[in-house]
This record gives C-alpha cells, structure tokens and sequence, in this order.
C-alpha cells in the first residue's frame, strides 16, 4: 500500500452527485497530477456526509478542513493554495451566519458538532465500495462475536436490553421482534431489511444504504443468526438506484470474501441475501404488503395475526426491519447493551436519523440522541428558518402518516411517546420545516394527495374516505368550503382510523387531524372569511400595497406577470386588482414587507351540485 | 479475494490502520515542509518525497505531513518544522534528502531535535 500525507474525501451521495461531485473529481485528480501531487494526496469517494444544503461537499484529513460548495473553477486554486502550499483556502469554507467568517473545521461547524454518529459513524468516513474501508472500522468483528461467541439468545438478549425501538415508524422492539421469529419452529426463516423509504422528504434510509451498504449487511447477518434464518432479502425501491447498486457490489464483496453464502468465518452459519426491488408503491413499506410483493403478487396488506414472526414471507417465519434499526446491530453487539442505553431516554434509547428539509438553513442528514428537543434539532443543528424575517410556523414530523407539530410545542423531547402525545409521530424520520408563509390547509392537501393516491384500496374506508377528505380540502381551498366542514373531516377521520387495515389507512387522517388542532383558525378563515393569510390558495386572498412601507422600489412593478402594479419610482405603488392574478410575486419580491394579504375580493363561486359519484 | 478467516479481518483492519490514523486523528507529530515559490525553486518537493518515503518505511502511523508556504527566510530553503506533541517546533533549514532523512529518525522518531542542522526552536505552533 502506497503512503499518502492526505485524504480528501469527497462526497459521492445522491445529493452531491446532483451538484456535481464528477464534474469536480475530475477536475480534482487533472489538476491534483499536474502539481504532482497524485502520489501523496488520494482521492475517495464516500457516501452522503449529510451536509447535503452545501453540495459539493470535500473533507480533507489529517487537516480535517471542510470545504463545500466545490466547483470546477475553484479547484485550480483550492490545490495550489492548500495541497501544495498548505494553506487552507477560505473561500470554499463554512461561514458563520452572522459573522460571515470561515470555519476551517468540520467539527466546529455548528451543523456537526451538536450531532451524536452512531447509525452514521461511517458517514463520509469510508469509500462505500470497500470492504477493507469497511473492515478497518471494526467491520464484521461484530458478525465474528455473534457467529462464534454468542448463542442466539445471548444476541437476543443484549439488543432487548439495549431498548433499540424500529426505526422505521412504529418503534416496535426489536429485540422482542427477533425473540418470537426464533421461538417460531419452521424448515425455513427469512431475515429482511425494509429499504422501501417512502415518506415524502425522507432520505435516511437511503443514504445509510449509499455512505455505509456494510453495516445494513451485518446487522442483517446478526439477525439471521438469532432468529436461524438462512435467506434473506433487501427490499428497496428501484428508485434508489445507487443504493441498489453499492448494496449489489457489498453483497457481491461479501459471497467473494465468504461473509456471505456457505459457512460464514468458518462458524457454520449460512446466509444467503439478495435484493429485491419495488416499484415505488408507498404501501409496500408495510410490512405484510412488502412480503406479497417480494412473493410477486400486488402489494397488499393482510390482516394480522398471524404475525410475520409466525407465518411471514411465503408463510415461513420471518423478521422486517428497518434500515436504520439493522445498521446499529454491530455496534450494540460490540460494545453492549448499556453502552447504548447511554445516549437516548429509558423508553427511546440511542440516536436517530432525521432528514432536515424544508425552509430550513442546513437541509441535511442529522443524528442525534433521542430526548432533545424538537427545538435544537431545528434551531442549533438546522440553523433556523432559510429566509430573512420569516418566523418558523410548524415542523411536519413523519411524512404523510405523521402530523405538524406548532411553535409552542418545540421544547417536548424526541422520543416516541412525546411526540405521539402532539398527534405526530417520531416515523422514519422525515422532518419538513415551514415558515409563516405556509398555509396549513394546503400542507394538509399535499399529504392528503399523497396517501389517497397511495392506498392500495383494499379497505373501503382508507379508498374511499381519503378521497373524500382530499376533495373537501380542495374545495376549503377554492373557497367552496361549508360550514360544518371541520366537523366532517374529524368525524371521517375517527372511522378511517377505526376501520382501516394497516398503518396506511390508520395514520392517513394525522396531517389532517394536527393541522386542525393546532390551526383551526386557518381553516376557519379559508371556510368563513375566504381568507388565506399565507396567500397561497390563490382563490382566497387579494394582495395590497402599504403605501406607508413602500419605497418606491419598483422591484414589485417589474416581477408583476400581469403588468398589475402602477406607480413612479420613489412613490408609493399600487396594485390594480382587476389584472391581479394573485401570484405571489410581488408579496416575495417586496423586501420591506409592504405587501399585506388580504380577504379574495372575488365573489365566492357558487357551490356545485351534484347527485352522481361518491366523491361528493 | 479468499474465504476470510476471523484472524484475517483483524489483518485488514492493522493493514489499514495508517489510512485511518490520518483520518482518525490523534497524532503525535507532524512535520510541516514549506512549500512557497522559494521552496519549491529550493527542491522542497524532494524533500517531501524523501519523508515519504521514510515515514512508508518506517510503518510509523502517528506522523502526519503537511505543506505550508513560505516561513519567511527564503534565503535558508527548503525547510521543514517539526513538531513533537508537547514539545516546542523546531524549524530546519538548507535542507537535503539526506539531512531530513536523518532528522526523520534522529528528531521525529527519537525526539532527539538535531542542533547543529536547527534554525530556531520554539517558534509559533500550529497545534
């Protein structure tokens, strides 16, 4: 092995490569070669380092400078200036918000430092497609411990006691899971990893797959072996296309270096896993209609009992987890059941994964120990609200199943049960942030959207009631909203989540249901008031010019579509509400604040009736 | 690859320790070779390539080498600050391939600074 004084390890995520990682790595290798730097400087590609908001994003060890937002026209520079003369270069360096002065290090970075690396401790670390990377940071010496030193019941035991919940929404131990898989008598058990990440802006599943394939391996392997399941099965969706394709080559790694297949580190153990991909539909994430499809039929849901632990994939025993919940096996395994417990609260122990999106500064990948509050996650790590003057409105937990969780409850800790008590739910982890501009009827639509679209429609309720439920928010949006509306949508809610079958009818009311007991004046002023205050719906608001605040600038006058605003420059503008079409956007163009929304000056559309179709 | 044995994972893992020291941190010295247009026209580059090859000879993994640029004193290039964890830099200077080879052993290995080829010691840290 060559001697190198320097890493750089660039960031080959999904994120990343969508800025523009090749672009730059080849540039990085041309220019690294032509100082004659190439022999002491090695280039690697990890996998997502999570600090996707600055793209393309490079670690430079032993230094441990960050740099971030890569181009190809700064690289000439970046490698006379600090890999030849050793001077880190500032400008592609983090900057401080307020201050605007770099900080050269990764860990001082506010994004890093509050964050706790346990799922993702190979995060950025390691080259995804090796498998000595992967060995070096004490990989597969957990697989050695439970193949050779532990009974199935030692491995059981230390992860029930170690309180690790499932990652993937319900928080189901996981232990307990295993411990009726292996008490179940078969021929045959099957050990699967749910890949099937769904939730609209969920990413953590995706690149744990993608930064670290290994450790989803390995804890499926552990499993196997306390559950005494020979075959198992990586479900993901075809969507993903380089997490299937670095889980193929880890898996292909693994049979070639007998870490898989016939007889595993000599221990007689066999395991076999291959991957299976999914179409996309947002119900095979659940468990009984993941294990249909992979059999080949549509995907499904079916009632339980009995449980997948008894009669699960092809009727034979089996155990799902989740990504994030199988890649914290081999660290539990090796350092032990109180080691994790450290980190996290006695009912939700250890870290989890969140993907910060939204209207946030920091969009990324974070984790940190389960029990903070909703609020450093968002303000300290995520760096707060992304635009100027904007105050934060609500924070979406848990995708389409999940609920908004307001201001004044940010101080409740992240654990299952808090958040269960605001009507959301902790999920796989998806975590949306929205300013004041958000309208929260709107917020509710787009869920709504989703799952109706979603069912698989096999029970009435979740088919026909989300349907229902969308139509009504369209029309609350529209203006064509009733009084007694609010009542029928709750009124629906409680039977949809009564009488549907699986996770997807039982949780598809909760947007719906969260936005009204958090915000219900928002819906009362679109049904009553025709009024949306954050002016998105586009039937229910007029926009105005204070002519106190304007300036004059003109910005309004030149983005206006419709040529609807008037005025000289300097003076105050106006807006000509009979050309208006209520765009938006002068309101985000006016950077005084002086365009106030206000009440649709329109004359509210007479309701339609109709006597045909369910819908209505 | 073969069939992997308990004994071989930990074989990899010792095999690529170096690398991941380097990522890892937690190292005891690090020697810093000036690299400014003056060092460079100096022969600097064969100094560094000299150190490599030492440190990759020696199996030494707690030394990590780094470039800066000019430490001022054009006059005296190429040179080279060493710096021992909790021991003040000493700065080189009118280097050769065998002078920093000999330091390499003496200072970085030994911890014995080498007087007669020193410039100054104690001067600003980067630690």
């Amino acid at each position: 092995m060559e001697k190198y004084r320097a890493n750089l390890l660039l960031c080959a995520g999904t994120g990343c490569v969508a800025t523009g990682t090749p672009r730059v790595r080849e540039t990085l290798k041309a220019e690294l070669e032509k100082q004659g730097l190439a022999d002491e400087i090695k280039i690697v590609l990890t996998g997502c380092n999570g600090f996707c908001a600055e793209g393309p994003v490079m670690l430079v060890y032993p230094d441990e400078i960050f740099y971030q937002k890569l181009t190809v026209e700064e690289i000439p520079k970046l490698v006379e200036e600090h890999f030849l003369k050793g001077r880190p270069y500032e400008k592609l360096m983090f900057k401080d918000a307020e201050k605007k002065t770099a900080i050269p290090l990764m860990n001082d970075i506010p994004f890093f430092k509050h964050q706790i690396l346990r799922v993702l401790r190979n995060k950025g670390m390691i080259d995804p497609d090796s498998l000595e990377e992967y060995i070096a940071r004490d990989g597969y010496l957990a697989t050695a411990k439970a193949l050779t030193e532990m009974t199935t019941e030692d491995i059981i035991k230390v992860i029930k006691d170690s309180g690790l919940r499932g990652r993937g929404g319900a928080g189901f131990p996981t232990g307990l899971k295993w411990k009726f898989a292996s008490k179940s008598v078969a021929d045959q058990k099957y050990m699967l990893c749910n890949g099937d990440e769904g939730d609209p802006g969920a990413f953590m599943d995706r690149s744990v797959m993608e930064a670290d394939p290994h450790s989803v391996i390995e804890g499926m392997i552990i499993g196997a072996k306390a559950i005494g399941a020979s075959k198992g099965v990586i479900y993901v969706r075809a969507e993903y296309p380089l997490a299937v394709k670095r889980l193929q080559l880890a898996i292909d790694k693994c049979l070639e270096a007998g870490l898989l297949g016939e007889n595993i580190l000599d221990s007689g153990f066999d395991f076999n896993l291959e991957i299976y991909l999914g179409a996309g539909a947002f119900v095979c994430g659940e468990e009984t209609a993941l294990m249909r499809s992979i059999e080949g039929q549509r995907g499904m849901p079916r009632p339980r009992p009995p449980f997948p632990a008894h009669k699960g994939l092809w009727d034979k025993p089996s155990v799902l987890n989740n990504v994030e919940t199988l890649a914290q096996i081999a660290p539990i395994i090796m350092e032990g059941a109180e080691w994790y417990r450290t980190l996290g609260t006695e009912k939700s122990a250890g870290t989890k994964v969140f993907a910060l999106t939204g209207d946030i500064k920091n969009v990324g990948l974070v984790e940190v120990p389960m029990g903070i509050p909703l609020r450093r996650i968002i303000y300290d790590i995520g760096g707060g609200i992304n635009k100027k003057n904007k105050k934060f409105k609500a924070v979406q937990l848990g995708g389409p199943s999940g609920g908004c969780i307001p201001e004044e409850l940010l101080d409740i800790p992240v654990t299952y049960e808090d958040i269960n008590k605001t009507g959301a739910i902790v999920g796989s982890g998806g975590m949306v942030v929205m300013d004041e501009d958000t309208c929260m009827v709107s917020t509710a639509k787009f869920f709504l959207e989703f799952t109706a679209e979603e069912s698989c429609g096999k029970c009435t309720p979740c088919r026909v009631g989300t349907r229902v439920m969308l139509d009504m928010l369209i029309d609350i949006c529209k203006g064509q909203g009733k009084k007694g509306d609010i009542e029928t949508l709750l009124d629906l809610s409680k039977d949809i989540i009564a009488t549907s079958l699986c996770g997807l009818g039982q949780t598809a009311p909760n947007p719906i249901l969260t936005t009204i007991k958090y915000f219900q004046n928002e819906y009362e002023s679109h049904i009553n008031d025709h009024w949306c205050k954050a002016g998105i719906c586009s039937n229910l608001c007029s926009f105005h010019i204070n002519e106190e605040n304007c300036k004059g600038c003109g910005k309004c006058l030149r983005g206006c579509p419709s040529n609807a605003i008037v005025g000289e420059k300097k003076k105050p503008h106006r807006v000509i509400q009979e050309q208006c079409v209520q765009c938006r956007s002068c309101y985000d163009a006016c950077p005084f604040g002086a365009i106030e929304i206000k009440p649709t000056l329109k004359k509210p559309a007479e309701p339609v009736t109709q006597d045909e179709g369910v819908t209505k | 690859m073969a069939k992997l044995t308990i004994a071989d994972l930990k074989k990899i893992k010792e095999k690529q320790h170096a690398t991941f020291a380097l990522r890892e941190g937690g190292n005891r010295a690090k020697v810093t070779v000036h690299m400014g247009t003056c060092g460079i026209a100096a022969g600097a580059r064969n100094i560094m390539s000299a150190l490599m090859e030492e440190i990759e000879q020696s199996k030494i993994e707690d030394v990590i080498t780094t470039t800066s640029g000019c430490a001022g004193f054009c006059a005296r290039e190429p040179m080279v600050t060493v710096e021992i964890l909790n021991q003040p830099p000493v700065k080189y200077g009118d280097l050769t391939q065998d002078k920093i080879r000999e330091i390499f052993k003496e200072h970085v290995i030994g911890g014995k600074p080498i007087e007669k080829y020193a410039l100054v010691v104690g001067s600003e840290t980067t630690y």
